[in-house]
């Protein structure tokens, strides 16, 4: 029998690239210990908290996510890889925010009335921090009124919507509709996801966009906050 | 075709086999073949489109009729989609715990609580295989609170009253930390599509009905 191939080594060891790498892996491998100590490591040798989370945590995340996208992950693995980046993010993110800088947009997401399911949208919301998003997180089982409450005080750029089951997905349409009758659907970009939705779904809903998972909604999030921000100059 | 061939097919979610099996041998129903699809799909909505529409179409030819036994099965509509194209009708509803429970009785427990989890007799016998380990919980029971902390009860709808599976589904509402309730629904809406369906096949070919054959 050879060297035992989970023997574990020093991460100092490793130069930038190399860590970078071995974070990568580990985060592949939902390493929750070796994530928060290469997120120390990284720090302690003057990376900014910024160039941690893009370069390590978030590019490994992306890393993820196309695996998972192609069937070779599935939701076990990704979730012990969020919790891993959760833990990297709980050192960075009181640093990211002493450096003062913009959010790039703010968005208000919650999973929707009858529905309890937050795995997909915790993960979004993640990884939309990740990108330098402020995101407010309204839970799970969210009437309108929530969303109603929670868009007057933040005035996000984005309202996002989850729903997991066919029975709860079309509740949708009541929130968009709501926004409609109120005068405020035109003031957000709604963007929508979860498992059984799809493009003709959110298009018959009147939402902007449907995201298929966490990099296509960090993507569109960005694309469609550029596009209105052109449009209004 | 010849008198007493199976005329009518029954492409059926596996995870409903046993379920289709009693009620076929119940109602007499000998012209209706059953080809059941691998139950994993219930973990993976996104693929049963397509092997709906496999079977649809190496089933073509062979049967006078086909009908699907799933509901929409979180395929957010693209099973139906793909049944329009084919022109095959599919059981009523949303997933088997609403045919099971009827609309009625499912949405009054949903709205009690949305945070229930479902069980029938199929998942009660495979409650390892498909939800332990379909979740990944066998390698990783540290992900238990992810899935489950938002979840408050355990509901088994009872298809076939027995006190094994009753004691099964306890204890795996017990292992998730949820409360336990169980509702006797026997085969709900399965009983009564598959009976219009099976009418309507031995009608339309003019098949005889045996003695008993109609179901009740």
């Amino acid at each position: 029998m050879g060297e035992d191939s989970t023997e574990t080594f020093d991460l100092n060891t490793l130069n930038d690239q190399e860590l970078t790498e071995q974070v990568h892996d580990d985060l592949y491998n939902g390493l929750k210990e070796e994530i928060v100590a290469a997120t120390n490591i990284f720090l302690a040798r003057g990376w900014g908290p910024d160039k941690v989370l893009n370069d390590a945590l978030v590019e490994g995340m992306r890393i993820v996510g196309i695996d998972f996208r192609d069937g070779i992950l599935f939701v076990p693995e990704v979730l012990l890889a969020a919790n891993a980046m959760k833990a990297g993010m709980e050192i960075l993110r009181p640093l990211l925010a002493e450096t003062g800088a913009e959010p790039i947009g703010k968005v208000v997401i919650g999973t929707v009335k009858g529905d309890i399911h937050d795995i997909g949208k915790n993960l979004v919301s993640m990884m939309l921090e990740g990108a330098g998003f402020e995101v407010i997180n309204l839970g799970i089982n969210n009437p309108v009124e929530n969303y109603l409450a929670a868009l007057e005080e933040h005035k996000p750029d984005i309202l996002g919507m989850s729903a997991l089951l066919t029975t709860t997905m079309p509740y949708m349409k009541v929130v968009i509709d709501t926004l409609k009758q109120k005068g405020l659907r035109d003031k957000y970009i709604v963007m929508v996801g979860g498992a059984p939705l799809n493009d003709d779904f959110a298009k018959a809903i009147g939402a902007d966009a449907y995201c298929r998972d966490a990099a296509i909604a960090v993507e569109m999030a960005k694309t469609l906050i550029a596009a209105r921000r052109a449009a209004a100059r | 075709m010849a008198e007493g061939a199976e005329t009518l097919l029954v492409i059926a979610c596996g995870a409903l086999a046993r379920e289709i099996v009693a009620l076929k041998r119940l109602n007499g129903w000998s012209d209706m073949a059953v080809e059941c699809l691998p139950p994993e799909l219930h973990n993976r909505p996104e693929q049963i489109p397509a092997a709906v529409q496999g079977a649809i179409r190496a089933a073509r030819g062979h049967y006078a009729r086909i009908f699907v036994a799933y509901a929409d099965c979180g395929t957010g509509g693209m099973l139906d989609a793909m049944l329009e194209t084919e022109g095959i009708a599919r059981l009523p509803g949303a997933h088997c715990y609403e045919f099971f429970a009827t609309a009625a009785v499912f949405a009054e427990l949903s709205e009690a609580e949305p945070g229930t989890f479902y069980l029938t007799d199929f998942l009660v016998r495979h409650f390892d295989r498909l939800v332990i380990e379909g979740l990944g919980l066998d390698r990783h029971p540290e992900l238990l609170p992810e899935y489950f902390r938002n979840y408050r009860r355990l509901v088994y709808l009872v298809q076939s009253a027995n006190a094994e599976l009753s004691a099964a589904a306890r204890a795996a509402a017990a292992r998730l930390g949820l409360a336990y309730e169980e509702r006797r629904t026997g085969y709900g809406g399965l009983a009564s599509s598959l009976g219009q369906i099976a009418t309507v096949s031995l009608a339309s070919t003019g098949l005889r009905r045996g003695p008993g054959a109609w179901p009740r």
